[in-house]
């Protein structure tokens, strides 16, 4: 049984609001007096996860769960799905528009960083059905566990 | 503080005046938002020509202490906006971040050898 859910929408090509779930979800974290080297892994997979929604999903939410044990981070859109999983993984691998280039995302490392700051992530995505990726932090570590 | 840094290196306060007395601990430099999230130090001035509205997210996520956009660029309005509303500064620098770098470090910014 969870200790605590809560749930934040993310708006597809929203730029004005594009981080607000992930602040929100740092808050939060801040507020429950988390380690903040913890907090500062989560804000990072939260940020990199919110924005590939922003940039590719369509509507979405990002999810934070606090158990006993673990915090979970959830982030699920209704968008084109990833095509190939482990392409988009790759260092450097976007898909993102040139106009996104410009501002200094699509770099590939989205993906990447979300893998590197969190303990287990797991991918579910399907073509023009939409992506799930969830991310695992093991309490009561600040810095990756193993 | 980052009123410091405004005095003593001509910076122009274009946003987040609330903020002035935030700590500046450190400097970085950088303008792709993914190696920004995942490098950049808390307490930190960053260095970008980036002015669009998502920078004031990267910097209250990355806990820094200020924006200093250079280069002779400028924020959108928006993000003057949003950096008012969280209390991040904006500051200006016409010239590049390279420059502006050697300057803070000199003065003992992010530089272990003066600490």
């Amino acid at each position: 049984m969870s200790k605590f859910r809560k749930s934040f929408h993310i708006k597809g090509r929203d730029f004005i609001r594009a981080g607000e779930a992930a602040i929100n979800i740092q808050n939060l974290l801040k507020s429950m007096d988390f380690d903040p080297r913890l907090v500062r892994r989560v804000a990072i997979c939260g940020y990199e996860s919110e924005m590939n929604v922003v940039m590719h999903g369509g509507e979405g939410s990002l999810s934070l769960e606090v158990d006993a044990d673990r915090l979970t981070l959830e982030v699920t859109d209704d968008g084109p799905g990833i095509e190939d999983i482990d392409l988009a993984m790759q260092a450097g691998y976007s898909t993102a528009e040139d106009a996104y280039r410009e501002m200094g995302f699509g770099a590939g490392m989205g993906l990447p960083n979300m893998k590197k700051n969190s303990d287990r992530i797991k991918i579910e995505s399907k073509r023009s059905q939409g992506t799930i990726v969830q991310m695992i932090f093991f309490l009561p570590y600040g810095d990756k566990a193993d | 503080m980052v009123k410091d840094l405004v005095d003593n290196f001509g910076l122009a306060v274009t946003a987040g005046k609330s903020g002035l007395d935030r700590n500046v601990t450190d400097g970085y430099c950088g303008d792709l938002l993914s190696e920004i999230m995942g490098n950049a130090p808390q307490g930190c001035a960053w260095m970008t020509v980036q002015g669009h509205q998502n920078i004031v997210a990267v910097a209250v996520l990355r806990e820094m202490a200020a924006i200093i956009i250079t280069g002779g660029q400028t924020p959108d309005d928006e993000t003057i906006q949003k950096a008012d509303q969280e209390g991040i500064p904006i500051l200006l620098w016409p010239n590049s971040s390279f420059n502006l770098a050697g300057r803070l470090f000199s003065a003992g910014v992010g530089n272990p050898a003066t600490q």
